[in-house]
């Protein structure tokens, strides 16, 4: 149920505070999501630099990279994806607990990149796992991270506790564990996953 | 530092008959190299590295090189013989005719390294070794325990050229993953037909993206779609031109 925003702050001005269960759960999770210290290439240097002091990232509540996926929620995908490293990286985003959120950073996780035509680099983390915010770049610059972070948070904000559109971790239905792929004698078997990615049709 | 031609002798003086050749190197830097025969390469190297004048201690870095199978057309000067009928009289002349031949030079896999030396503090010294072909005989003698820094290098040349290091002491594939056929660095490495998705074709990408487009309509098997990826060809060239 909504609150009436005009009468929240008539309300705030008497020192009575309205608020709801979802606004409440929701700003507790958006103020406090830990990234997974896990860094992929050259945009990990940036992703490193965007938590030091002079770009700061604790300011949103980000500080605290875990070393463990068990008790990270957000998964910075920094950097190229190798078909090697793949697998690894879908293993790592099915260890992490509900909610888990995934911010592709760069032109090499979003699609390949540079790379693109290579024989050993995945054309986007998105064929296997779920991306909630793609950032263009090579690297992109902390400000875009940042930018990314406070995109992830208005996500988070805007999500509903319950109904149809409720985030995956409160839909007892939704899948949880994403396929692994497998390394086949020239590609990742399967090249993609359906469930997550369809191919987008070009209109050349 | 001695030149190439000097090494070349020093080589010889000390290890008679190891068949070391030059290989010029005709363009401005002029860096020539010596190309060592396999079966006598570890010798070479070991002198190389422990001769007092040359010392070439360091080896920093080692790459592979393929030769593709590469068919020649030249032309050969061939002497035939002819009737001809001059004056009412025949006769037989000897008539010099251009003739064009093809011939199929067989290709070779080759591994190339550069040598410094840290102590006297010289070099570059290129040193390079061939396969006999590029199917079955890819064995090349391993200078990982001449030099260590070789190990690595070595093992990323088996796992792209495929070049098989015989005494290296850890052969396995380095960049790809275990299980991977074929080795990507060649020449004629065919990729997987992964084009499903090129929204910013040009060029090769794009004509391999709109056959991959062409094989999943027939795959998909209509005629109506057939017709519709000839189009799709035309439109694709056409928008090219356009992006020109």
């Amino acid at each position: 149920m909504a609150v009436d925003e005009g009468l929240k702050i008539e309300l705030g001005k008497q020192g009575v505070l309205v608020t709801t269960i979802e606004e409440l759960y929701n700003w507790g999770r958006r103020s406090s999501v830990w990234p997974m210290q896990f860094g992929l290439a050259c945009c990990a240097i940036e992703m490193i630099a965007t938590t030091m002091a002079r770009y700061d990232l604790a300011r949103f509540g980000a500080e605290v990279f875990r070393p463990s996926p068990r008790q990270a929620d957000l998964m910075i995908i920094s950097g190229t994806v190798t078909k090697k490293m793949a697998p690894q990286v879908v293993r790592l985003y099915n260890q992490m607990a509900e909610p888990r959120y995934v911010i592709a950073m760069g032109a090499c996780a979003i699609s390949g990149g540079p790379f693109k035509q290579g024989y050993n680099v995945l054309k986007g983390i998105d064929r296997y796992i779920p991306v909630d915010v793609h950032i263009p770049g090579c690297p992109p610059r902390p400000e875009a991270l940042i930018q990314a972070f406070m995109l992830l948070q208005k996500k988070i904000d805007g999500q509903h506790l319950t109904g149809p559109d409720r985030p995956r971790f409160l839909d007892a239905e939704a899948q949880g564990e994403f396929p692994v792929p497998v390394q086949g004698e020239h590609d990742l078997e399967p090249a993609s996953n359906p469930g997550v990615w369809t191919v987008p049709v070009v209109i050349r | 530092m001695k030149t190439v031609e000097e090494i070349r002798a020093a080589i010889e003086a000390a290890l008679p008959g190891a068949g070391v050749e030059i290989v010029p190197n005709p363009s401005v830097s002029g860096q020539h190299s010596l190309r060592l025969r396999p079966s006598s390469a570890v010798e070479v190297a070991k002198f190389l590295r422990d001769d007092e004048e040359l010392a070439l201690d360091f080896l920093s870095n080692a790459t592979g090189v393929d030769w593709p199978d590469k068919e020649v057309t030249e032309k050969v000067k061939v002497t035939r013989t002819v009737r001809k009928t001059v004056d009412g009289v025949e006769q037989t002349a000897e008539e010099a005719v251009e003739e064009t031949r093809k011939r199929v030079e067989p290709g070779c896999l080759e591994a190339v390294y550069h040598l410094f030396s840290v102590a006297r503090g010289h070099g570059p010294v290129v040193i390079r070794m061939k396969t006999v072909n590029r199917t079955d005989q890819v064995e090349l003698p391993s200078l990982t325990p001449i030099w260590r820094s070789a190990e690595f290098q070595e093992r990323e040349i088996f796992d792209l050229y495929g070049i098989v290091f015989s005494g290296h002491p850890d052969l396995r594939r380095l960049l790809m993953w275990e299980g991977f056929k074929d080795h990507p660095m060649r020449r004629d490495y065919v990729e997987p037909d992964d084009f499903e998705y090129e929204p910013t074709a040009h060029d090769d990408v794009l004509k391999r993206a709109v056959a991959h487009q062409a094989k999943q309509l027939e795959a998909a098997g209509t005629a109506a779609g057939a017709a519709g990826v000839g189009a799709g060809v035309a439109a694709g060239r056409e928008g090219t031109g356009a992006g020109a």
